[in-house]
């Protein structure tokens, strides 16, 4: 067990190393740019007083590693802001100050985290029932009309982008056949039931194309499990086709998908994005559109930080479920 | 899919080592998967309306860009006049709500967008790709430390959110297209030099590639004589998985009015126009959402063609097979499995397609 204990402190030191890098990267490419950092951070609406002030609070005037230092110190300690009259406190994680709005980064990001995260795990559950529900089905009904016509819907799905099944899914069900109104986010905490049934919808639409993947993965490795020579022991001792499919065939494919899952969870973010976009729905993915669209940089930085953030914990996660899912995985 | 890739240098000795009858190998495997061929015929139709868009749009009388006021009826919220949303001889497939503006017209050129968008942000993670995963198979472990620490990092980032990020930040008066195909090039390159440096590694190992460096050739001419012919049936796999999944990224920028910006017509952005207007004016939306998943989809069966026409694991299933052409291509999808070198990366290219 020492050397899967050790596995995690390594890949965990690993991970601490890659935000660390992400944090860098992303400081540099957007408070490092070529043009008026202080006036792009300021909004296109600052007065050059104000713009001077910023470009004070973001020590414009420092080499770019004294700039980053001081940034990094935000996240990890904290840090002050003062607004011209008063002095306000960021505490740590600080993101820094939109000054469009000002906000605190960390906090408009707080508001808006439980709807993507209701968002993004609710279409995991979706994505993972409906994607490896047909793949195992398709592995099982291989050569016929039904596999045939899952593999052909799978097809499609992968297909079609996000905001289009989304959009369609919208207007058949909310417009044509008025099964589910329109959504509108309800908190989980005010009404789950509702909250349920708004997210019906935008669940679907996330879900539906990240679940082609995993049923491609899930027949893929079932097919090879199926084939492998254990198999053929168990059913020529007379086992059950549905217990060789069951409890064999799916622990085959069980690694694979976990791992896949870690990646999908990356693409469903950017997902999501389009997802809030479409149903309106309150979230980071639409504050950040938004603050895109605003040129609002500390929400931009900031949002694009948290995101990476789970992403990368998301592949950690996944990394250390893989190597418990798969003992032959060589610990590294 | 990067194990079979990586795992296999085969495909690419049929290549550097048979030359021109490598090539008619690969056509004659492509030949044999009857939806592969459909998909290719499309993609033809498709590349070949998107070059010809300013004949077909003159054919028609119409551009892309001209208001045509008196189309619309202003008085009913801007929907257009006549049947099915004004299609007859002059508009082919009818005018935009509101603006009156052609939409055949928008279409093709939109084509022009998607196709001419995606191939060159796929041409520049090709080259950024080969650039850093020959230089960190090559290099000494310095460089491949470092390489592949940065290529780890990058795909760590979430394409969509990286490229709405960058693109909030560049100037207006950068030409869009040109920016978003960047963009998208500069952020989603690192699966793509994962497989080239595994690759590359392996082919390292090969006789003929030794015998080179015993010969006494540099570095840089293993690398260009040697190397590069045995990348390409990975290369030319995962890009041709590579397009279908950048127009799902650029039409994605559009329609959060991010990417191609108005009056150049896309797909993306034509969708968000038309989001209100879908009961006055179905077309208008069904259009540019059929225009796209056609588009995404014969890419994405083309591409499994492709692999499966590169592949000799798959490729030889379809030769001997029982004549179930479509068990055969759908196995190829095997290789989808996980790269065994490192745990935790799934290896489907087509993942971020869905985006």
């Amino acid at each position: 067990m020492s050397g899967f204990g050790g596995f995690v402190l390594r890949r965990t030191l690993g991970t601490v190393i890659t935000l660390f890098a992400i944090s860098v990267i992303v400081y540099v490419v957007f408070y490092a740019t070529p043009g008026n950092v202080a006036q792009i951070t300021c909004g296109p609406r600052c007065s050059p007083a104000q713009v001077h002030q910023v470009a004070e609070q973001l020590r414009l005037g420092d080499p770019l590693y004294v700039r980053y230092g001081h940034f990094l110190q935000g996240l990890l300690a904290g840090q002050d802001y003062s607004t011209g009259t008063s002095v306000q406190h960021c505490p740590a994680p600080c993101l820094g100050l939109s000054y469009q709005t000002d906000q605190q980064v960390m906090r408009l990001i707080l508001t808006k985290l439980p709807v993507s995260l209701s968002l993004v795990f609710g279409a995991m559950a979706v994505w993972l029932v409906l994607g490896v529900g047909t793949g195992v089905l398709s592995a099982w009904r291989r050569g016929r009309l039904s596999e045939r016509v899952l593999t052909g819907l799978t097809l499609a799905g992968q297909a079609t982008p996000v905001f289009v099944i989304g959009l369609i899914l919208m207007i058949v069900v909310c417009g044509q056949l008025e099964l589910l109104p329109f959504p509108q986010y309800v908190n989980l905490s005010d009404d789950p039931e509702q909250w349920a049934w708004n997210l019906v919808l935008p669940w679907l639409s996330l879900a539906l194309v990240e679940a082609a993947a995993f049923a491609r993965l899930t027949r893929a490795s079932m097919l090879e499990t199926l084939a492998e020579d254990h198999i053929r022991t168990f059913r020529a001792y007379g086992v059950g086709e549905r217990s060789v499919i069951g409890r064999h065939a799916v622990r085959g494919a069980l690694a694979p998908i976990i791992a896949l899952n870690a990646n999908t969870f990356g693409s469903a973010v950017g997902g999501a994005v389009l997802t809030e976009t479409l149903f309106g729905l309150p979230g980071i993915g639409q504050e950040l559109v938004h603050a895109v669209n605003v040129v609002d940089l500390p929400v931009v930085v900031g949002m694009v930080l948290v995101i990476g953030f789970f992403v990368v914990i998301a592949n950690a996660v996944a990394d250390v479920l893989y190597a418990v899912a798969d003992r032959r995985v060589v610990l590294t | 899919m990067s194990e079979a890739l990586a795992a296999s240098p085969a495909p690419a000795a049929d290549f550097s080592a048979a030359g021109a009858s490598g090539a008619r190998q690969f056509w004659r495997r492509l030949r044999a998967q009857r939806a592969a061929l459909v998909a290719a015929a499309v993609v033809a139709l498709l590349v070949l309306v998107a070059l010809a868009a300013p004949l077909l749009t003159a054919v028609e009388g119409q551009d892309p860009t001209t208001y045509h006021p008196s189309l619309v009826d202003s008085a009913r919220g801007g929907v257009p006049v006549g049947p099915l949303g004004g299609i007859g001889a002059d508009h082919w497939l009818g005018v935009e709500p509101q603006t009156g503006r052609d939409l055949f017209a928008r279409l093709v050129y939109g084509a022009r967008v998607s196709l001419g968008v995606a191939i060159a942000a796929t041409l520049v993670q090709v080259l950024i790709a080969v650039v850093v995963g020959v230089s960190a198979a090559l290099g000494n472990r310095w460089v491949d430390q470092v390489l592949s620490r940065m290529t780890e990092i990058i795909v760590a980032l979430p394409l969509m959110i990286m490229s709405l990020a960058l693109l909030a930040i560049v100037p207006g008066s950068f030409p869009r297209p040109v920016l978003v195909a960047l963009v998208i090039g500069l952020i989603a390159w690192g699966t793509l030099a994962k497989i080239v440096r595994a690759q590359t590694l392996t082919l390292k190992q090969l006789d003929y590639v030794a015998a080179a460096r015993l010969s006494g050739w540099g570095t840089w001419r293993i690398a260009r004589r040697d190397l590069l012919p045995g990348l390409a049936a990975p290369l030319i796999t995962y890009s041709a998985l590579l397009v279908p999944m950048n127009i799902g990224v650029e039409a994605a920028l559009s329609f959060l009015g991010v990417g191609v910006k108005p009056p150049t017509p896309s797909w993306g952005q034509m969708l968000t126009a038309a989001d209100v207007w879908y009961q006055a004016a179905p077309q208008y939306l069904l259009l540019p959402a059929g225009a796209l998943f056609v588009t995404v989809l014969a890419l994405t069966v083309l591409g499994d063609g492709v692999r499966t026409a590169l592949d000799p694991r798959a490729a030889s299933r379809l030769r001997v097979g029982t004549g179930r052409r479509g068990e055969a291509r759908a196995d190829a999808g095997t290789a989808a499995g996980t790269d065994p070198l490192r745990p935790g990366t799934p290896a489907d290219g087509t993942k971020e397609a869905t985006a």
